[in-house]
């Protein structure tokens, strides 16, 4: 145990900060999940693979010598058509399967983007600078990368936009009906098909835009992407589907609480304690439950 | 049956027919040729490692052939090496070990890379009686099983950075240092962590952060936090190439000025190039470096491997490769001490080796593991944008002054 966080309570204040800049981040990947686990029923195992192809492809604009900043803009429109060739070439063939099967087959997607990018970009370690600078607090005692400002905000005008254009766009709304009811949005006219590809495709955009941010904030590397997907699947988890502020608040939360058990237990129980979290969730939850199947009865 | 596909048939026919007689063919000396066996990570997330080391295998096999090669009873031998794709997975090695000493009849071995892949390999080497030289798993615990046919020609990892903390006590006057530590949770890492306990003990030292970053971790905010608030002496952090890649990214957005940071890895995450001026000073262990003193017949010195090196394979040698070339250079010189072939004798004589290389003296301690080399330090010292690896410790290779403390990061540039 260490109790340093109480003998300088400044470190709340950065623990709390560094939380949620990261729990938005990783939000905005969960939303991903979260949007076409509920469109579709699929569980995505490959989440954390195509945010890391987003973030290699900000990574080769910035060999290139374009700040990969753009990447936010870039990333997502080129991992749309991946997303939309993924679902065209693979998934529209497990979508309305068994869960079994779609977990088996992008787990399978997984690997081969695993071996795919190590294959084209090496399996070397890399990073994209940006050179954003730092903004200090509190006399200097507490500071902020930019780049993770810089993230968080990013992730937020993504999410801000894509709710406005599931609200007022006729594709959006072809999504939540489909969402709610695939064969009475069928019978309505509405070209399922065609909503499952655009939602593969906006999900491997929302991945694209992450994947830029973490090459500017974190480091890349063809297999460090299962910690992501395991991290959106328990911010999904917590929040529920279809249930945008509940995933972007989940997400801080699950930011600020690691931070605070990074501090207080130590950082080897750091992951851990999210998981006891997570445990602890939903056997409340299925308290819950149980208790309104009794009234039921 | 159409032609195209019976075509087809034929052609993988002859490759199955082919690859079967060659398999039966290899042994452990076929004609003029010693069959040494190496699983090796070609593809997964060690295959850039593991081609250095597989590199680094073959010059050296190339330099020996040309050289006259091997001399056991008055004959020449040349070496040939079988390798096989792990797939960086340590179950994977362990079966292709199998493998290549069931199948292929190998009876010498060289080692896979890292220290993951060398345990899951000793165990099968040692249960046929195959002695391996393995030039890339440095972690403690590969010595302490009482492993009889496993030889290392590099330095163990509880070595790595316990000069790091002697060279901050010395800065300090002989006083003993506040340190700050952060490893990750993996076999090596850890057995870094154990040397630097074994350093503050042994120097009064105090360990006033003690943190283990999970393997999956790519933020260490929280623990440089830590640091800011604490304001240790000596700031040591070990976690692979991502660990160090990590470490510098953050120390520098969150301008932690510590007087000293010690590290592993950072050649490998080419972290002068990476990171430019912000990895300025960061201070890094490593088991070879170019410009050391050591020579041999066959390579001549460090920087003559360096050199023949790049042109070979169009880039300077990671250490990886160095120490990887070194391992032929022990076998060789231990088949030509046994003069014979047997497993048992050539294991003998690779118990006696004592010898110099263009990597460092080679003698092998009682668990196998190298005990006649030291780690060397350098520091990341940069001349307007172009930052450079110096050797600063042992002083006897310095090449430059070890600068201390590091400058505070508002006074950096």
């Amino acid at each position: 145990m260490d109790f340093l966080i109480f003998q300088a309570p400044i470190l709340m204040v950065q623990a709390s900060l560094d939380g949620i800049l990261l729990g938005i981040l990783f939000a905005l990947i969960a939303y991903g999940m979260a949007l076409q686990w509920g469109v579709m029923n699929i569980i995505n195992i490959a989440q954390g693979d195509l945010v890391i192809l987003g973030g290699y492809i900000a990574y080769s604009m910035y060999l290139a010598g374009i700040h990969p900043g753009w990447g936010v803009i870039v990333s997502p429109i080129i991992m749309y058509f991946v997303g939309w060739g993924l679902y065209k070439l693979v998934i529209n063939k497990v979508v309305d399967r068994d869960l079994f099967i779609s977990i088996l087959a992008t787990f399978g997607i997984a690997i081969v983007f695993q071996q795919l990018m190590n294959f084209i970009f090496g399996a070397d370690v890399v990073v994209a600078q940006s050179e954003y600078g730092t903004t200090m607090l509190f006399d200097n005692s507490v500071t902020l990368p930019n780049s993770k400002i810089f993230s968080a905000f990013i992730s937020l005008l993504y999410a801000v936009i894509l709710v406005i254009y599931m609200k007022k766009s006729k594709l959006g709304r072809a999504i939540r009906a489909t969402a709610q009811n695939a064969r009475a949005a069928k019978i309505l006219g509405v070209d399922t098909e065609k909503v499952y590809a655009a939602t593969f495709g906006i999900n491997a955009a929302l991945c694209g835009v992450a994947g830029a941010l973490i090459a500017i904030t974190f480091t890349l590397h063809p297999y460090v992407g299962l910690p992501y997907t395991v991290r959106s699947f328990m911010i999904v988890i917590v929040a529920g589907l279809g249930n945008l502020p509940a995933v972007a608040l989940s997400g801080m939360g699950l930011g600020v609480f690691e931070e605070f058990a990074d501090y207080i237990l130590g950082t080897e129980f750091r992951i851990g304690s999210v998981f006891m979290l997570l445990v602890l969730i939903l056997v409340y939850r299925r308290f819950k439950l149980s208790r309104k199947r009794e009234y039921l009865k | 049956m159409n032609k195209l596909t019976k075509l087809f048939i034929t052609f993988l026919s002859a490759i199955t027919l082919s690859l079967a007689s060659i398999s039966s063919s290899f042994a452990k000396v076929e004609g003029e040729y010693i069959v040494l066996g190496s699983a090796i990570s070609l593809t997964g997330k060690y295959s850039s490692n593991g081609v250095h080391t597989q590199n680094g295998y073959n010059m050296a096999v190339e330099r020996i052939n040309k050289m006259g090669g091997v001399k056991v009873g008055g004959k020449s031998y040349k070496f040939e090496i079988i390798y096989y794709d792990d797939e960086s997975n340590p179950k994977r090695a362990a079966q292709l070990a199998e493998r290549l000493i069931k199948q292929d009849g190998v009876h010498y071995m060289l080692g896979p890379y890292s220290s993951g892949l060398t345990k899951a390999i000793a165990p099968v080497t040692e249960k046929y009686k195959i002695p391996m030289v393995e030039a890339n798993g440095a972690s403690r615990s590969l010595f302490t099983k009482g492993y009889k046919y496993l030889f290392a020609v590099l330095s163990p990892a509880n070595q790595y950075l316990e000069v790091a903390i002697d060279l901050a006590v010395e800065k300090n006057g002989g006083k003993p240092v506040k340190i700050a530590q952060a490893f990750e949770q993996d076999a090596f890492s850890q057995d870094v962590r154990l040397g630097i306990l074994d350093a503050a003990k042994r120097t009064g030292s105090k360990i006033i952060i003690d943190d283990k970053l999970p393997k999956e971790l790519n933020d260490m905010a929280a623990t440089l936090a830590k640091v800011k608030a604490t304001k240790p002496d000596v700031l040591v952090v070990s976690g692979h190439t991502k660990g160090a890649l990590t470490a510098i990214r953050q120390i520098s957005e969150m301008k932690v000025d510590v007087p000293m940071l010690a590290m592993t890895h950072c050649d490998a995450a080419k972290l002068s190039k990476q990171h430019g001026k912000k990895s300025e000073y960061a201070l890094c262990a490593s088991q070879w470096h170019k410009n050391l003193s050591y020579k041999d017949k066959f390579f001549g010195s460090g920087k003559k491997y360096d050199k023949d090196f790049k042109k070979e394979f169009g880039y300077a040698p990671p250490y990886q490769s160095a120490e990887s070339s070194a391992a032929l250079l022990v076998f060789k010189d231990a088949f030509e001490r046994a003069n014979s072939f047997d497993r048992d004798k050539v294991r003998d004589a690779l118990k006696t080796t004592e010898m110099q290389t263009f990597y460092g003296n080679i003698k092998f301690g009682p668990g196998g593991q190298n005990t006649a080399k030291p780690m060397i330090l350098f520091q990341v010292r940069c001349k307007g944008d172009v930052c450079e690896n110096k050797v600063v410790a042992p002083t006897k290779w310095a090449s430059d002054k070890f600068f201390h403390p590091i400058p505070k990061w508002s006074e950096r540039g």
